[in-house]
């Protein structure tokens, strides 16, 4: 039975490992590596979600018959969705820590100042 | 002869912008100006289409234009098939009084806003991109003020909010606004990834991402009460509602004006998004008059008075004008909530066994319904005024400025206008919104309106020193040669200005025919006849 | 990363890169068929073209791709995916992203529904679509990692 809980359990790490990160790190970077690890564990959460037991890719090939299991192919279609979200997100993220790095000298959270007072 | 416009209405709404979006790098190739006025024409139509919509939605039958389309008061739209036939696996924009509500801020914010940047973006570089992005943020905050899909949700809040914060980002020679984009973005995508996660945890449940089937089939158990619980916190930080407010100022202070303007629209498309699934997907179970209902209801006006503290009392101690009005906008955030978790914590069930919300209730949704338009509206205008002194003095601290009266004199009255409406006084819009948020407060408990009122008084204060310290007082010799704005930005505040003077002289037509609709569609779940989820699963 | 790597990696990449232009280019078209689509293949050659741009530095890559031409391919990609997804209103039901080429005779091109590796003349609107959404995602992709490269070299310039 553990089996099938494996996926559970390292979405629940992925999650703990990158929130820690973000909330505990000082450095930019590191802090965009946690969400980009969230937003694996968040994935893999909606992927294991179309697994059921015995069944095949949802594609229809020549000799797939009528009554085959398939798994499903909707949470694949999310996940894509969110992988090519979280591309987007990261190229914004890193271009905006190239400009920071560029005016502070910096890469420190806690030295990056909000205001000149 | 509006017939066929209406039927693809909904879909048209998104899809004009985000073709002008693509077009716009083209546009621009060949000429600077016509990129503009093609930008103009785009939001334009686009808000024409946006008001024909509303009325029909809103209107009484007997003078809707297309009465056939509008079924109980629910509109559909259903992409890639003819019909939404269950298992429902298509699309849908379903648009009803609470949606045709929220897309009238779809339809004056950006066209105010896009009017405005044709002076306030002259000088800067770039510009191409800039009117993309604006038309993209447009597009994706109508979609998510219109669709009936938890994931195509999710997908137009992402669109929002990478469009806002490269949008946030715009002036990268000023450090600070880079820093602000960069927290408004890491804040977004956590409260966004926990939001797919939520959506995940409903989607393993019931097999199911569209609203309404969701709201016909959804128990009560412990992972949906998780999901609950994410759904709220990740919604609650893309408000800026306290204690997730710390990326509001600064992203609202730093960004250019007309920017704020649209963000700020996509921030009240993100507290929708909390009324649909607060009261209508979870609506059975929220508004059930049990104890732990109403203890939830008390823990939203617990939030929203912290909000109205936090934003009211920052916004005291600042010497930045537009983070003042950032703050300004956080307690307005605070007002909203107070309103409706009020409303949330009075319901009851009366002797015939039958869930209802008291009379007090009502009026409170109705007043935090009417003070979201309200507030954009205000907090907007002042904003652009925020915008018309940075373009005329480069300047952006208070202590810096002074005696601009003598110079601007058109700004100055919209200011005086903005304030008057910011702080609730008569005769303006605030007055209404605010009047029934305090009445229907002070019957749940005093302390409440108590806390409502003192924080606008503050808020008055606050406005008060600043038009003295901004406009009145000597005139200082680096501000001899300054001059009026130009035409194009006078022409943007005038839009707002003329509809804040409209809705403050006649609040009891808006009240009736524009606001109770959304507030009927709010209340939907109590009777027996949900129009929202009748009008996808068919049949009552 | 400005100048480039040593000239046995700058030939195999010469070697390389066109191979993996046909294998991105392949998922791309056969969406329909087997896994792959759109995004799919696009991050692919849009990997193949960062691996060029890693191997023969960003000074001469930037000279032989211009930022522009990037931006007028994105467009045509997106134009012609909300295009394809608006035709539909010529052609009988009124609704977006009709799947108007699908069973019928006027148009001979990607009428039917078939199976297997070989028919990709089938399933209507949806190999257009995937060709629309492939070209937006190369450019798109190509000019992020073009535009960091750009930025990091004028960040070291004043040190080189």
């Amino acid at each position: 039975m553990l089996t099938f809980q494996i996926p559970y359990l390292a979405v629940a790490g992925l999650i703990i490992i990158g929130l820690y990160a973000v909330l505990f790190k000082r450095n930019l970077i590191k802090m965009i590596i946690g969400i980009t690890l969230i937003e694996s564990g968040v994935n893999l959460f909606l992927i294991t979600l179309s697994f059921r037991e015995g069944s095949v890719a949802p594609i229809y090939t020549a000799d797939a018959t009528q009554g085959t299991l398939m798994s499903l192919p909707v949470p694949q279609a999310l996940t894509l969705t969110s992988i090519v979200i979280g591309v987007a997100v990261l190229a914004l993220m890193l271009t905006l820590v190239i400009h920071i790095y560029r005016h502070y000298g910096t890469l420190d959270v806690r030295k990056i100042k909000e205001d000149d007072n | 002869m509006f017939e066929d416009l209406l039927t693809h209405a909904p879909a048209l709404i998104v899809a004009i912008p985000l073709l002008g979006a693509f077009l716009t790098p083209l546009v621009g190739k060949i000429n600077d100006k016509l990129r503009n006025i093609f930008a103009i024409i785009i939001v334009a139509l686009n808000s024409f289409i946006i008001l024909l919509l509303s009325y029909n939605i809103l209107a009484h039958e007997s003078v809707k234009l297309a009465p056939d389309l509008v079924k109980n008061g629910v509109q559909t739209y259903i992409f890639g098939a003819q019909s939404a036939n269950y298992p429902v696996a298509r699309i849908i924009f379903e648009v009803d009084g609470l949606n045709a509500y929220m897309i009238i801020l779809g339809a004056i914010l950006p066209l105010a806003a896009i009017i405005y940047s044709w002076s306030f973006m002259k000088d800067e570089t770039g510009q191409d991109k800039y009117y993309t992005l604006m038309l993209l943020l447009t597009a994706g905050m109508l979609g998510m003020m219109m669709t009936g899909d938890l994931f195509n949700f999710f997908v137009f809040l992402e669109i929002t909010s990478i469009a806002s914060a490269a949008l946030i980002a715009y002036r990268t020679n000023n450090k600070f606004s880079v820093q602000a984009a960069f927290k408004y973005i890491v804040i977004s995508t956590i409260g966004a990834l926990f939001f797919l996660f939520a959506i995940a945890i409903l989607y393993g449940q019931y097999n199911a991402l569209n609203m309404a089937v969701l709201a016909n089939s959804i128990q009560y158990g412990l992972l949906e009460k998780i999901a609950f619980v994410l759904f709220v916190v990740a919604l609650a930080m893309k408000a800026g509602i306290a204690p997730m407010h710390m990326w509001l100022p600064g992203a609202y202070g730093r960004a250019p004006a007309s920017v704020t303007l649209i963000v700020m629209g996509t921030t009240l498309g993100s507290f929708y998004g909390l009324l649909r699934i607060g009261f209508t997907v979870y609506g059975e179970h929220l508004i059930s008059g049990t104890n732990l209902s109403i203890a939830l209801g008390w823990m939203l006006v617990g939030l929203a008075i912290l909000t109205i503290f936090v934003g009211v009392l920052m916004a005291l101690r600042q010497n930045d004008f537009k983070k003042m009005i950032g703050f300004a906008a956080v307690a307005e955030i605070g007002y909203m909530l107070l309103a409706f978790g009020a409303a949330l914590a009075s319901v009851y069930q009366d002797t015939a066994g039958a869930v209802a919300f008291s009379p007090e209730g009502v009026t409170a949704l109705r007043g935090g319904m009417f003070h979201i338009l309200n507030d954009a509206l205000d907090i907007g205008l002042l904003f652009l005024v925020a915008g018309a002194i940075y373009y005329v003095s480069k300047e952006s601290s208070l202590n810096k400025l002074g005696g601009l009266a003598r110079n601007l004199k058109y700004t100055t009255i919209f200011f005086v206008i903005g304030m008057v409406a910011v702080s609730g006084l008569p005769p303006l819009n605030g007055f209404a919104s605010k009047l029934m948020i305090y009445q229907s407060t002070y019957a749940i408990n005093p302390i409440l309106a108590i806390v409502a009122i003192l924080a606008s008084i503050l808020l008055l204060a606050v406005f008060v020193k600043v038009f003295y310290a901004a406009f009145l007082g000597p005139k200082l010799p680096k501000f001899d040669k300054v001059k009026e704005v130009p035409i194009s930005m006078l022409i943007g505040m005038l839009i707002l200005a003329c509809i804040i003077i409209f809705i403050g002289l006649f609040p009891n037509l808006v009240v009736e025919n524009v606001v109770q609709p959304a507030v009927d569609a709010l209340q939907a779940v109590l009777d027996n006849t949900n129009n929202y989820i009748a009008a996808v699963l068919g049949g009552a | 990363m400005s100048s480039g790597m040593s000239k046995i990696v700058k030939t195999m990449t010469g070697v390389t890169f066109p191979l993996m232009l046909i294998f991105g280019l392949y998922v791309i078209l056969h969406g329909h068929l087997t896994p792959g689509g759109g995004f799919q293949g696009g991050a692919i050659v849009a990997s193949a073209c960062a691996m060029v741009l890693i191997a023969y530095g960003s000074v001469w890559t930037m000279k032989k791709v211009k930022e522009k031409h990037l931006s007028i391919l994105e467009s045509l990609g997106a134009i012609g995916f909300i295009g394809v997804a608006g035709l539909g209103f010529l052609f009988g039901v009124n609704y977006f992203f009709n799947n108007f080429l699908l069973k019928q005779d006027v148009i001979p091109l990607f009428n039917n529904v078939g199976t297997g590796a070989s028919n990709i003349n089938t399933a209507g609107v949806i190999p257009l679509m995937n060709i629309a959404v492939g070209l937006k995602v190369i450019a798109g992709l190509f000019a992020i990692v073009l535009v960091m490269a750009y930025a990091t070299h004028k960040l070291k310039g004043g040190e080189k």
